[in-house]
């Protein structure tokens, strides 16, 4: 497991306190997971995707992550309609843990980007984590 | 006695090095209100020589033994079973041996499971298939449940009334807490399930039939598939006499999307009623919602095969309240065993078996219906079918035990109006001599 | 022996069945056909299962090297914690291997089968003798079949008493079948940490506990391996609710002549034969799993069981029972294996099992605690639990620790389980090991700590003495390959 301080946390990404990432991309927001989140679980196996067109509100669950011992749940950060989901980890579910922040898992349209403010930005995030 | 073997000057080096005097302080943690204030009043212990005694004493009981032909199926079948499978399943390497969670110690329980899997996947024609489920009545419950996880809206599952009694009776406990409701299908003249009521319908998550059904019928399964899956449900296929498909078509080739059953024909004896084991598959998309333990191929980090359990995140002890089932010990050495019979047997020795059970249940058939019984059902059947009796038969039953033969089963406590007819079963193990017992016993 | 029992040999290698045999051969005496061939239509016939064909020879030899592949009670110490791997007696096999009994069918009427009756009926009394309870069922096919009718014993209940509840308290420590087998009813668990002794806090239980909830699941002794010091008085506040309380008996094999479950409070107890009982583990069952039950709860037992008039056995449907569980009556050939267990030892030896597995733990425990953590340093029963705490500066795991001691000839004692403990080992000796063999044990576990400090790369490529080396789980699940 890494140190804190050897943890990747990027600065142009909002995170959340479910250790996933976010980014707008044009009026959808992109969701991934924090390296944090892939380091702690270990090699991921699978990974369970909603369909496109599903709706979540925020804090609803919208997929799970199993490594080979645990599975995490997926929360969703902010509400809305999933337009995308990447499919290529359905036969590569690795790629989060070789890039966490390339690798994406879905991309929800929610009724306002701008909702992307309101969760942690990196230095917030930090503090969460050194909190923990 | 002989199973422990504390000295008392062991219990005394070892009250030492605790540092309790007594049995009393090293149990003090157990509060005076929760103390078992007597002796239990068991039996006094009995010697190795004594027990044997006893137990002839209970066996002298029993009025059916090894030397009669029972001709009765329903779910638990008289099959040879060579004497290969108890002498190896005996050997203590397979019998005391844990749950392989520490694979590198386990390879022989995990790749005798691993080809089990195999095995079992052949023989019913689908993509995978379980380290087993108890029996084939839990694990035609497991499948109607697995069936509504994967629909997910749906609230309902339809079985046809000629699944064995006992299996639906399974079915109707394990769904009675739940919000799930059952629809029973009943059955045609012929002995098949009336599917009828299917058309049109879009609520069923699952539909289960079994094939060859309780009354040893064979189910037109393609046309049953096809049928179900107009409705958008899923095919749960169930079986109780898997041999069966060593001469039929299997289950998953005529498109099953869940295939279940009991697997006790192969290599366990009749046992009154156990242990046997959950035979369970299903196709390739579905099996991340498969209950049950299942064994995968892998590498060691040198890179020689081995196996493993896999895929645990669907099992309790990870997923606890959302796994896929809360089943934890299955059929263990008896799914082994059942491997064991299958390639015992080989796939040339299982078509010949079949096909005897076949040739000898038909000439049964044939014999008592020209000694003057009904035969209930014209559908095909397999080592099973019902007749009906034009007088009381249980004079004939009652003779037919004193010669030792159990002939048949009385449906009467299974079905309305069916008192009068009887269920036989027609294995390896009935000769023709004892065929021709029965059929001029009836005749007279 | 320093070094314990394990050291190295010879072992085959032994292919899978499908890349042996040749079309023809057979591995089983058929009959002959002696009556016509039957017609069958087409349509319906298949072509039979891909199978190989292989001679007698070829079946005995490959299971046999299997066999030598895999570690039994036989073969050596199973230190697991919660599973209670004791000795599993011959005479067992013998008397469930018995001609009248394997060849009893189950549909049988009562009359032809008295003596197979008879042992369900007795064993059904011997278990409520040793629980303190009232009435068993001997249907369930394990210990979570157990739990789950225990779980629908608790929804017939409640609804006979008008309200179906939709809440269950689950402590932390629970093993993992209990909230899968509470979900299965539709009921939501709700946890309970446990205190800091390691046993349930009843402030939490008197503050959680309402109508909504139809009572609590408690493993005692839990799976900590200490006594649930408070259970009565939990007991009652979920009694003064309305509720029931849920014994899961895992542990038995702790208490048996020493604790009264009925008196404790609880109203509804599984039992595990494969663990207290004897009855082999077959690499992973069968097991059994009877539920026992006070006198108000019997009407609900799953049926058919079996009652006595004083003259015949007979099989008794109960109008108001929960229904049928399995196909017929259980894993008979288990049940029986337990019955002859019972029979040998009788009161006084199953009293003498539980002191001495507690005795052995306790053992094992005060001389181990000084060199790997121990979790609570509490008196425990017949189980402790430490962890890898003191082993994390050298980056050495419980699962190298575990790995390490398979090396050693011991198989590794429950990994982390329960869930509270971080790194989790914990070690149920049973009273079937003699003081030799615990002594040769801690001085292994005791030269494995010095190993971890010293050459923690020793653990990291353990284990090396068997056929495999440390398998890829990953590429398992990522790719899962289930059939060949």
């Amino acid at each position: 497991m890494k140190e804190i301080q050897e943890l990747n946390l990027p600065e142009d990404v909002r995170y959340t306190k479910d250790h996933e990432w976010a980014k707008v991309t044009g009026d959808t927001i992109r969701i991934g997971i924090s390296d944090y989140a892939q380091d702690q679980l270990g090699d991921i196996v699978f990974v369970e995707m909603p369909s496109i067109g599903d709706n979540f509100d925020e804090g609803d669950e919208f997929g799970t992550l199993e490594s080979v011992k645990a599975v995490s749940e997926l929360y969703a950060p902010i509400g809305g309609e999933i337009v995308a989901i990447n499919e290529d980890l359905e036969d590569s579910p690795e790629l989060l843990n070789q890039d966490p922040y390339g690798g994406w898992i879905i991309e929800i349209k929610p009724k306002d980007v701008k909702e992307i403010e309101q969760l942690h930005d990196r230095d917030s995030y930090l503090a969460v984590l050194k909190g923990e | 006695m002989r199973y422990l073997p504390h000295t008392d000057e062991d219990v005394r080096d070892m009250f030492d090095a605790i540092g309790v005097k007594d049995f009393e302080e090293l149990f003090r943690t157990v509060p005076e209100s929760c103390r078992y204030d007597k002796e239990m009043a068991l039996p006094a212990p009995k010697t190795e020589w004594d027990l044997n005694k006893y137990m002839a004493e209970i066996r002298s009981m029993m009025k059916v033994s090894s030397d009669h032909t029972v001709l009765i199926g329903a779910g638990r079948y008289q099959h040879h079973i060579p004497s290969t499978i108890p002498s190896v399943m005996g050997r203590s390497e397979f019998l005391t041996a844990y749950t392989p969670y520490q694979p590198e110690m386990a390879q022989g329980t995990l790749q005798g499971l691993f080809e089990y899997q195999t095995l079992t996947a052949r023989l019913l024609g689908v993509d995978a298939a379980n380290a087993s489920m108890y029996d084939g009545a839990s694990a035609m419950a497991e499948a109607l449940l697995m069936g509504l996880r994967i629909a997910k809206k749906k609230k309902r599952v339809a079985m046809s009334a000629a699944i064995h009694p006992h299996f639906r009776e399974v079915v109707r406990t394990y769904f009675h807490p739940t919000e799930f409701e059952i629809i029973e299908l009943p059955f045609l003249e012929n002995g098949q399930t009336d599917l009828s009521s299917l058309a049109g319908r879009d609520d069923l998550a699952a539909v289960a039939l079994q094939s060859p059904n309780f009354f040893g019928v064979i189910e037109e399964l393609e046309l049953a598939a096809e049928a179900i899956h107009q409705t958008g449900a899923l095919f749960v296929a169930g079986f109780s006499e898997p041999l069966a498909f060593g001469l039929l078509k299997n289950p998953g080739s005529a498109g099953a999307d869940i295939v279940c059953g009991e697997g006790q024909s192969f290599g366990m004896p009749k046992s009154f009623g156990g242990p046997g084991l959950g035979m369970f598959g299903c196709k390739q998309k579905y099996i991340r919602n498969l209950p049950g333990r299942l064994v995968g191929e892998t590498t060691d980090i040198e890179g020689n095969r081995g196996y493993v359990l896999t895929l645990a995140t669907r099992e309790q002890h990870i997923r606890r309240e959302k796994a896929t089932s809360n089943i934890c010990s299955n059929q263990g050495i008896c799914t082994l065993t059942a491997a064991m019979y299958m390639a015992s047997l080989g796939g040339t020795g299982l078509r010949k078996l079949a096909r005897l059970n076949y040739d000898r249940s038909e000439y049964l058939k044939q014999g008592l219906s020209d000694a003057g019984a009904t035969v209930c059902f014209s559908a095909p059947t397999f080592n099973e079918f019902v007749v009906e009796f034009k007088n009381d038969y249980s004079p004939v039953q009652k003779r037919l035990m004193d010669q030792k033969i159990v002939a048949g089963l009385n449906l009467g406590k299974y079905y309305p109006g069916f008192d009068n007819r009887y269920l036989f079963c027609v294995t390896e193990t009935a000769s023709k001599e004892v065929l021709d017992t029965v059929i001029s016993e009836v005749k007279k | 022996m320093n070094n314990g029992p394990g050291r190295s040999g010879l072992i085959m290698e032994e292919p899978l069945l499908w890349e042996k045999g040749k079309k023809g051969r057979n591995g089983m005496s058929i009959p002959e056909s002696d009556v016509p061939s039957a017609s069958l239509a087409k349509e319906l016939c298949g072509e039979g299962p891909d199978f190989p064909d292989l001679s007698e020879g070829e079946v005995v030899r490959h299971y046999t090297r299997l066999s030598q592949w895999n570690f039994g009670i036989d073969t050596g110490m199973y230190p697991l914690g919660s599973c209670t791997m004791k000795y599993n007696p011959k005479i067992n096999e013998k008397h469930a291997a018995a001609e009248e009994i394997t060849s009893a069918h189950p549909l049988l009427d009562d009359e032809y089968c008295q003596g197979t009756l008879r042992i369900i009926y007795e064993l059904q009394n011997f278990l409520a003798e040793i629980t303190g309870l009232d009435a068993v069922s001997v249907q369930p096919a394990a210990g979570a079949h157990g739990e789950l009718a225990g779980m629908l014993i608790f929804d017939a209940y409640h609804q006979s008493k008008g309200k179906k509840r939709s809440k269950i308290l689950m402590p932390d420590t629970a093993h993992g079948t209990n909230p899968a087998s509470a979900a299965l009813c539709g009921y939501k668990p709700v946890p309970i940490k446990s205190g800091a002794r390691g046993i349930l806090d009843v402030e939490q239980i008197r503050e959680l506990m309402d109508e909504e909830t139809a009572g609590i699941m408690i493993t005692n002794p839990n799976t900590l391996g200490l006594f649930e010091e408070n259970i009565r008085e939990i007991a009652e506040i979920v009694h003064e609710k309305g509720g029931l309380v849920y014994g899961d008996g895992a542990n038995m094999n702790a208490v048996m002549g020493i604790a009264d479950i009925k008196k404790c409070g609880i109203d509804v107890l599984h039992l595990n034969l494969h663990k207290t009982f004897s009855t082999p583990h077959g690499g992973g069952g069968p097991g059994a799993g009877p539920v026992c039950v006070v006198e108000e709860l019997k009407k609900f037992l799953p049926s058919p069981r079996v009652e006595f008039d004083g003259s015949t056995y007979r099989q008794e449907e109960g109008p108001d029972s929960i229904g049928r569980m399995h196909g017929f009556h259980g894993n008979y050939g288990v049940l029986v294996r337990a019955y002859s267990y019972i029979l040998c030892m009788g009161a006084e030896y199953l009293k003498k099992a539980s002191q001495y597995a507690v005795l052995n733990a306790s053992y094992v425990k005060v001389k181990l605690k000084d060199h790997l953590h121990l979790a609570y340093d509490r008196p425990c029963m017949h189980e402790a639990v430490f962890s890898d705490k003191n082993q994390q500066e050298n980056h050495v795991t419980t699962l190298d620790i575990a790995k390490r001691l398979m090396d050693c000839g011991y198989h590794p004692p429950t990994i982390y389980f329960p869930l509270v403990v971080p790194g989790a080992i914990m070690i149920e000796p049973t009273e079937t090991e003699s003081l030799e063999e615990l002594n040769t044990f801690i001085e292994v576990v005791k030269k494995v700590v010095k190993e971890a400090a010293n050459d923690p790369e020793l653990l990291h490529n353990s284990p090396s003495r068997f056929k495999v080396k440390r398998l890829d789980e990953t590429q398992a699940a990522r790719n899962p390959c289930l059939c060949g």
